[in-house]
């Protein structure tokens, strides 16, 4: 028997509550998690297939899809930029204001998302602060397709930051001095030398920064103007089907909706689990 | 030797670009949120923020909050001991099961919620038979708030009882310590920040949850309206002030996380030095 088989055994043999603790985790995550998506196949019982196909490819639904898929690859796109501009900045440099720029990169998770909604609305409204300086310029961000993207970002942004991090706080000095003493610019050598160790993390941020963005609500209806074909997003249609009584609408959708963001977890997590198996892997 | 990125002006321009778009995007919406809840002087904040109905509003969210609280955070400290501590098929489910919160739109949470207990759903139309209702009134907000905020507590304490390991658990139960007496004595005050830290950041979110509560409250101004749909209802009826009175409410509330997270990143560096 090796070392962690040992260990394991012992411990299953050793400590108490093995019982309580499963007993606990398991009725709450029934209850709590598993059950009520049942009420939602429920629903969906009662409609036909053919049914079922004319509620999710409604012209005004799939605008829908549209604006949400690509306000939120957009607003990924500029977070895999931004996040890892700033996750490098964080780790690499030490300048005033650093344990502060820190603290303010967890703001957009601790904010309340109707709180970030009524504000980037103000803001960016013909009359707010940056809306004023913009809209002479020509660019309309309230009330548009770009308003949406923003609130996505402004929600999702963490994800990168944090993930990217701390890969770049265990990236050892040595790899970077070995780059540099062989001669390699700065640009060839980020790309060459630092990349390869980052991506992973990078993609799982901004794969989770996706999934955030297309189920976002709170913080994006106040800014997005919500019009139907242009600028209504999918978690918007579903509260307007419920708002008409149309819960057999409203389900469909939202099976939709949680069946693409299910997969893309579970895909971020099979992913996920892959790159850390080939670290340790490397190490033996 | 010189690293990637060292040269003055390649430094200068990466943190002049990451302070200003940050102080852009992050800084000035938390600035703006103050500015707009305080545009008209003190008083009329203040004549926003006692209002009956924006205090019954804060009392029903944190109402709210500190019945969430317990509960997540018995079921957080179950999972973490289950799953660091001992070994059995379907640990690796568990943990991908606790992820499905983060991942559901709260919009969906709130809608499988309200399918299932309310009128028509088959728990909901039983209990209605019974006169019970939860959905449209408080239980039912309690309900979505801890499906959105379960993970927290449990996604603190993994990742830290995992590394720390279950030597000092064995030990104290090879002595002879009974179960409840291992835990009290050894496991918490090993996982007391992490634990402290989850609490907050289920707090936070308990608080400002708004997609998963508007689909279950009925917001009815002065019964089941939490602070963040009341705020929605100030801003749709363009009393803007109200709206980021109640704002600023909640971005203190979010502001007090940050300096918590802060300090007790602080407090786990310097014990790490000091080690």
């Amino acid at each position: 028997m090796n070392q962690r088989a040992l260990r394991l055994t012992g411990s299953t043999r050793v400590l108490p509550g093995f019982g309580l603790s499963m007993g606990i985790s398991v009725l709450f995550i029934s209850l709590v998690l598993l059950l009520p998506i049942t009420g939602l196949f429920g629903q969906l019982a009662d409609l036909s297939l053919a049914q079922y196909w004319a509620i999710i490819t409604e012209g005004r639904v799939v605008a829908s899809y549209m604006v949400t898929i690509g306000a939120a690859a957009v607003a990924a796109l500029i977070n895999a930029v931004f996040g890892l501009l700033l996750a490098w900045v964080l780790v690499r440099y030490e300048f005033p204001g650093k344990r502060l720029l820190d603290a303010l990169m967890d703001l957009p998770f601790a904010l309340p998302t109707a709180v970030a909604g009524i504000t980037l609305a103000t803001l960016y409204a013909g009359n707010g602060w940056m809306g004023k300086l913009l809209e002479p310029l020509g660019f309309q961000v309230a009330y548009t397709w770009v308003g949406i993207a923003l609130a996505m970002a402004f929600t999702s942004i963490p994800f990168v930051v944090r993930t990217v991090q701390p890969v770049l706080e265990d990236l050892p000095a040595e790899v970077d001095e070995a780059a540099m003493s062989l001669g390699a610019t700065d640009a060839v050598a980020f790309r060459r030398v630092i990349m390869p160790h980052l991506w992973p993390a990078l993609v799982t941020g901004t794969g989770l920064a996706f999934v955030r963005s297309l189920g976002e609500f709170g913080a994006i209806i106040f800014i997005a103007g919500n019009m139907p074909y242009e600028t209504e997003i999918t978690a918007l249609m579903i509260f307007v089907k419920l708002q008409e009584y149309d819960y057999a609408g409203a389900s469909a959708i939202a099976s939709v909706v949680l069946f693409v963001s299910l997969a893309l977890l579970l895909a971020i997590n099979i992913w996920q689990g892959r790159f850390v198996r080939r670290l340790h892997g490397g190490k033996g | 030797m010189r690293r990637i990125g060292d040269a003055p002006a390649v430094k200068r321009l990466l943190i002049g670009a990451a302070l200003v778009l940050s102080a852009l995007f992050l800084l000035l919406p938390l600035v703006a949120i103050f500015a707009q809840a305080f545009s008209q002087g003190v008083a009329v904040f203040w004549a926003n923020v006692s209002n009956y109905f924006t205090l019954h509003a804060i009392g029903l969210t944190l109402g709210v909050a500190l019945l969430t609280i317990p509960i997540c955070l018995v079921f957080g400290v179950a999972l973490a001991w289950l799953v660091t501590r001992f070994s059995f098929p379907g640990r690796r489910i568990l943990q991908t099961l606790i992820d499905i919160p983060f991942a559901v739109s709260p919009v969906v949470a709130g809608l499988i919620y309200l399918l299932l207990y309310g009128r028509n759903g088959w728990i909901g139309s039983w209990l209605d038979g019974h006169d019970i209702q939860l959905m449209f009134a408080w239980p039912g907000i309690l309900m979505v708030t801890v499906f959105v905020t379960c993970p927290f507590v449990a996604r603190e304490l993994i990742p830290l009882m995992q590394a720390q390991g279950s030597r000092e658990e064995e030990a104290a139960a090879t002595l002879g310590a009974r179960g409840w007496t291992t835990f009290w004595r050894i496991t918490l005050p090993n996982i007391r920040w992490a634990l402290l830290y989850g609490v907050i950041l289920t707090n936070a979110r308990a608080v400002g949850e708004f997609g998963a509560v508007s689909v279950v409250s009925g917001a009815i101004r002065g019964q089941t309206n939490t602070l963040p749909l009341h705020l929605e209802q100030l801003y749709q009826d363009y009393n803007a002030v109200g709206a980021f009175a109640c704002a600023a409410l909640l971005a203190l509330i979010a502001l007090l996380t940050l300096a918590a997270k802060a300090s007790l990143e602080w407090r786990a560096s310097r014990r790490e030095a000091l080690l």
